[in-house]
């Protein structure tokens, strides 16, 4: 078998290089250790030795050929006895593989090679972190560069304590160098905020995942408190006829279908509503809506969130049919039965917080509405009755309103006509 | 040309062979070259277990050569070519058990100490069964079972070490000696000096072998050196010295039993100038722009160690030339054997990156 | 326990393990019939006779190289440096030789050698003799690096280097020969590599070395008159560096200054600072800060050598400064 001669990497960095001149002709004997050619480097004029004996077969790169690739065959040797006919062949199936990749030399600074991920190294860099790679060392920058001066200065301490209390730092003044904030301006401000514990690990508040419910009414009640201006009237109404009447008609009534004094509410609301349209109606971009039919969204708490299905046409139905309404509904919201079609198409809510003893509070707006009613807790009060101080049932009603569609007048309008409703329900009947 | 003078760049005034050249460092006079005791006194056994062993030196690092001009060695690698007769005369001057330390010129004293050439060849491929497991590379292979204490890449910096070794023979009571080469670059180095000193001081079991091989690196020892004999250059500390034809493994072989015997009994360090020469460069990337073309022939053609003993061997009818043929055929084969063995080893293991750093455990 | 010098506290670990073990010698400058430019070997020329307690020339290098050689063949040399200073001669024989042969002979050869001898500032030597090289040596892989503070940790941490298979450059400090300190009898080894908390505090870590203890210590005792309870760390080991120790201590502490008598451009510190930001950033309320010697050759003079030392006060200082409180 032929020997073929290849160009030789003359130094660690030699890629290439020019082929000066052969020192053996062709049919020349050749010992190891003769000097056979001469190749020409980027630095130097180098001698190749034969390492093999024979004779010098056939010479495949002639005298000064430039850019003769490293390794590539630039000569046969043919071993003694060997047919020099099988030069030709051993060339010929060189064909184009002749050539061979050019193995990268390894270089002294070459990085060390990456191991193999199915064998990573057995012994971790323990007692020196190997230095992490250039790329991680860049600090990562914001796709958008917060504008100078804006960042909060926050120890890095601080900085893992104010988020795990939920703090936020831009409300904490710095007292440390530069006004950045530190460990102890944490604690100052966890005190004076309450959060009296000191343990981080306990004062850690848990983490708990949105459900659907729960993201839904985060999305719909801060569209509304963004862009529904709000405003509020509170006036208080006598309920002691209200309860008086409740009374009466549950006196007959079984358990299951005796009438609360929200279901009164919700009638009394709807006949205002009927009564000063002005109040049922909702902001349209660029258009007020005004509701012809009256239909009162009930919230009712669950265990995850609120819902607030309604009692279409309200002004229509007489209290019994809209307590029955309201108790199944609520069973359905309870159960997580509801329809979309029982909770949609509201026209205005009512809220009553009254049975949780709340004695009053202003309720958010349930967009696209215009307006909702709390109803506080009917407790005994003190009230002025012919200029004699006495207890009697009261009340609180209060009426949040879009500012878009109602205006002050109005909505202290429709809260007299609830008023009168509630303190003499047998308006109600009529 | 029966005497030889201090012997100057390039290849004058050659001792002819067979010849056993050996001078007391202290004279500077010519001595007749001493022919009654000719290498063709040696044995035929002999002179074949010599030749046999320089062709193997030659025909491994000519092979190396290649697989670093093929890119699969990289890094620095210095060859031994020309210079075999030093390694194979001294070895057989040495017993086992005494200790050898060189340079990072180190392949060669690797293999006639008596590793195998495809662990040493595996190492310079990096492989994971090479000497070093592919950490040491060409400048650093050790073999302590075998008594061989590397293999170092600081210029000089071998010298003390070794003189530590004798140090600690001496300190355990031993009759063992250690043998400490270095090169004509590194005889300039002050802790050499260093060295010596301590040696002669202490009175250490050491024979320091110079092979001055004419050029540290680039430049000519009459450039480096304010004396050219170097043997001389342990005179101030007491040490004495022998200039040693370097291409004549008998004459080598001769003076390290001289030397070995002389530290073995007591007397203390010695110093053998062995006058030898390199036909590679330096290292691989080196063209000898420095000498000439022709310089570099006339010694292959008229000094060569291993042509001169195939001479005398079939000079004196021992073999004939198709004989030696067959052996070199047989040298190469084996080497071919050891490449394709070292080429079959796994690579060096990534996961071994940081073992070897300290003992383990600790 | 008995109370002993850190000078005797070397000399007995020296004395004990030479008596322990036939292969375990000394060798350096004066170390025999002088008996120690410092006298720490004092007795041990008497004792194990001059095969043993050998003196060399000035000729760092070249015993440095004796010594690594001489560790070859199995023996376990303990090479002494006059100072430090002077093994800048032979700075490629520890670093070069001794350092690397066990992992550039594939594990095959390994070097049980200390070297040792005093180190840091001294008295108004000037630039050549008064220099911290903890740092040059902590760098190299292949070496550990110990230096003690008190008398017990000098004899159980030389007693450990000594036993250790390893090259040790073991860093003693010339102003703490004479400082006494309760030693436990008979044998005692320390374990190379771990960092002894001196003193436990609560509002910050101050952690140093060799005689930056003693400076930090004065500092922890100004500081708890102040209100601030400062946790002192003695590494003790340069090499490897405890890290585990550090990080513990500021994981309670948030806040570490490290004092050093060395350079402060990579130095022993920047290795302590880099540590703690890459493995406790948000345990921090305060950027770590390194106390060190200035940036300067050792001046002459004591008033300018002076400005040129870590100072207790400055320790003190730069502890309020992470605190955020008025020193």
């Amino acid at each position: 078998m032929p020997t073929l001669i290849r160009m030789p990497a003359l130094s660690p960095t030699m890629t290439e290089g020019t082929l000066a001149r052969w020192l053996k002709n062709e049919g020349d004997g050749v010992e190891p250790g003769d000097v056979i050619a001469e190749i020409e480097t980027d630095k130097a004029t180098m001698e190749v030795e034969a390492v093999d004996e024979g004779t010098l077969g056939k010479i495949l790169v002639a005298d000064g050929t430039e850019g003769v690739a490293v390794n590539s065959v630039i000569a046969v040797l043919v071993g003694e006895g060997e047919d020099p006919q099988s030069v030709e062949a051993a060339t010929a199936e060189l064909g184009d593989t002749a050539v061979p990749e050019p193995r990268s030399v390894p270089q002294p600074s070459a990085a060390k090679p990456a191991p193999p991920e199915d064998e990573p190294p057995a012994e971790a860099p323990a007692q020196a972190p190997a230095p992490p790679p250039a790329a991680v060392s860049e600090p990562a920058a914001p796709a958008q560069p917060s504008p100078p001066g804006s960042r909060v200065s926050a120890s890095p301490l601080a900085r893992r304590m104010a988020a795990q209390a939920g703090l936020e730092l831009a409300s904490i003044r710095g007292s440390g160098p530069h006004g950045r904030i530190v460990k102890a301006d944490i604690d100052r401000a966890l005190q004076m905020g309450g959060a009296p514990t000191t343990d981080e690990a306990e004062a850690a508040p848990e983490r708990i995942e949105l459900t659907n419910v729960r993201k839904v009414i985060a999305t719909r009640l801060l569209e509304a408190k963004q862009t529904i201006p709000h405003f509020y009237l509170e006036t208080d109404a006598e309920a002691g006829a209200l309860l008086d009447l409740r009374r009466r008609i549950n006196a007959d009534l079984e358990r299951e279908q005796r009438v609360t004094v929200n279901d009164l509410v919700v009638k009394a609301t709807a006949m205002a509503l009927r009564r000063v349209p002005e109040v049922n109606s909702a902001w349209g971009g660029d258009h007020i809506v005004r509701h012809r039919a009256v239909h009162v969204a009930v919230a009712v708490a669950v265990d995850d969130g609120l819902f607030t299905p309604v009692v279409r046409n309200t002004d229509r139905k007489g209290i019994r049919e809209i307590a029955r309404e309201i108790r199944s509904l609520v069973q359905k919201t309870r159960a997580g039965k509801l329809m979309p079609e029982e909770y949609q198409g509201g026209t205005f809510s009512v809220s009553n917080l009254g049975m949780y003893g709340i004695g009053a509070f202003a309720a958010v707006i349930n967009p696209p509405q215009g307006g909702i009613l709390a109803v506080g807790a009917a407790a005994e009060r003190p009230v002025v009755r012919d200029g004699v101080v006495t207890a009697a049932p009261v009340m609180t009603l209060t009426l949040s309103g879009d500012h878009r569609v109602i205006d002050g007048a109005v909505g202290a309008r429709w809260l007299a006509e609830l008023r009168k409703l509630i303190e003499h329900p047998a308006l109600m009947l009529a | 040309m029966a005497v030889s003078k201090p012997m100057e760049r390039g290849t004058e005034d050659l001792p002819a062979l067979p010849n056993l050249e050996v001078r007391s460092a202290a004279s500077r006079e010519p001595k007749p070259n001493g022919r009654e005791r000719t290498a063709l006194g040696q044995p035929p056994e002999v002179l074949l277990d010599i030749h046999r062993r320089m062709l193997l030196l030659r025909r491994m690092e000519e092979r190396i050569g290649q697989l670093y001009a093929m890119g699969e060695i990289g890094g620095f690698c210095h060859l031994y070519i020309g210079q075999e007769a030093v390694a194979v005369g001294m070895e057989r001057a040495t017993r086992p058990d005494d200790p050898v330390i060189t340079a990072y010129r180190c392949h060669a004293h690797m293999v006639v100490r008596g590793a195998a050439p495809e662990q040493v060849i595996g190492e310079l491929l990096g492989k994971a069964r090479g000497v070093s497991q592919g950490k040491g590379g060409s400048m650093h292979m050790f073999d302590p079972a075998r008594n061989f204490y590397g293999g170092h890449g600081i210029v000089g910096a071998q010298v003390p070490l070794g003189t530590g070794i004798a140090f600690a023979l001496k300190y355990r009571k031993t009759d063992r000696v250690c043998v400490t080469y270095f090169g004509d670059g590194a005889i300039s180095q002050g802790q050499v000096a260093e060295a010596f000193n301590m040696a002669a001081l202490w009175n250490l079991p050491i024979v320091y072998v110079v092979e001055n091989n004419q050029y540290g690196m680039g430049t000519a020892v009459d450039r480096a050196s304010a004396i050219s004999e170097l043997h001389r250059r342990g005179e101030s500390f007491g040490i004495p010295g022998r200039e040693v034809d370097g291409m004549d493994p008998v004459a080598v072989e001769q003076a390290g039993q001289a030397a070995l015997e002389h530290a073995r009994g007591g007397q203390g360090p010695m110093l053998l100038e062995m006058k030898t020469y390199r036909y590679r460069g330096h290292s691989m990337s080196d063209p000898a722009l420095y000498r000439s073309r022709e310089e570099v022939q006339k010694v292959r053609e008229e000094r060569d160690p291993i042509a001169r003993v195939a001479d005398v061997l079939v000079q004196s009818g021992v073999v004939d030339a198709d004989r030696l043929k067959v052996v070199d055929r047989e040298i190469r084969a084996q080497v071919m054997e050891a490449v394709t063995a070292a080429q079959a080893m796994p690579d060096a293991n990534p996961a071994e990156l940081l073992s070897d750093i300290y003992a383990a455990g600790s | 326990m008995r109370e002993i010098s850190v000078r005797e506290a070397i000399r007995d670990a020296m004395a004990e393990e030479m008596r322990r073990d036939e292969s375990v010698f000394l060798m350096g400058e004066e170390v025999a019939e002088y008996e120690g430019a410092y006298k720490v070997s004092q007795g041990l020329l008497k004792e194990f006779g001059p095969e043993r307690v050998v003196d060399t020339p000035i000729t760092e290098a070249g015993f440095a190289g004796v010594g690594v050689g001489a560790a070859m063949m199995g023996l376990r040399p303990i090479v002494e440096f006059m100072t430090w200073n002077f093994a800048m001669q032979a700075i490629d024989q520890i670093v070069n030789s001794a350092a690397k042969t066990r992992y550039m002979s594939g594990g095959l050869l390994g070097l049980p050698i200390v070297f040792r001898g005093p180190n840091g500032v001294a008295s108004q030597v000037a630039a050549q003799h008064s220099q911290d090289y903890g740092a040059w040596y902590a760098h190299v892989p292949g070496l550990k690096v110990v230096a003690p503070f008190d008398a017990a940790d000098a004899k159980g941490l030389l007693t450990a280097a000594i036993r250790d298979p390893d090259p040790v450059v073991f860093l003693e400090h010339e102003l703490l020969y004479g400082e006494s300190g309760q030693v436990p009898d008979g044998e005692h080894v320390a374990e190379l590599g771990r960092a002894r908390v001196v003193r436990p505090g609560r509002d910050v870590t101050l952690v140093s070395w060799s005689r930056g203890v003693s400076l930090v210590l004065d500092a922890a005792a100004e500081l708890a008159e102040q209100g601030i309870d400062a946790e002192v760390i003695d590494l003790r080991s340069l090499r490897p560096l405890d890290r585990a120790t550090l990080l513990g201590s500021v994981q309670r502490t948030h806040r570490i200054v490290s004092v050093e008598e060395g350079w402060p451009s990579c130095g022993v510190g920047a290795e302590i600072v880099a540590t703690v930001v890459a493995e406790a950033f948000d345990a921090l309320d305060a950027p770590p800060q390194r106390v060190s010697g200035a940036d300067v050759p050792m001046p002459y003079a004591a008033h300018l050598e002076a400005l040129a030392l870590p100072l207790s006060e400055t320790v003190v200082r730069v502890a309020h400064e992470v605190c955020y409180t008025d020193g």
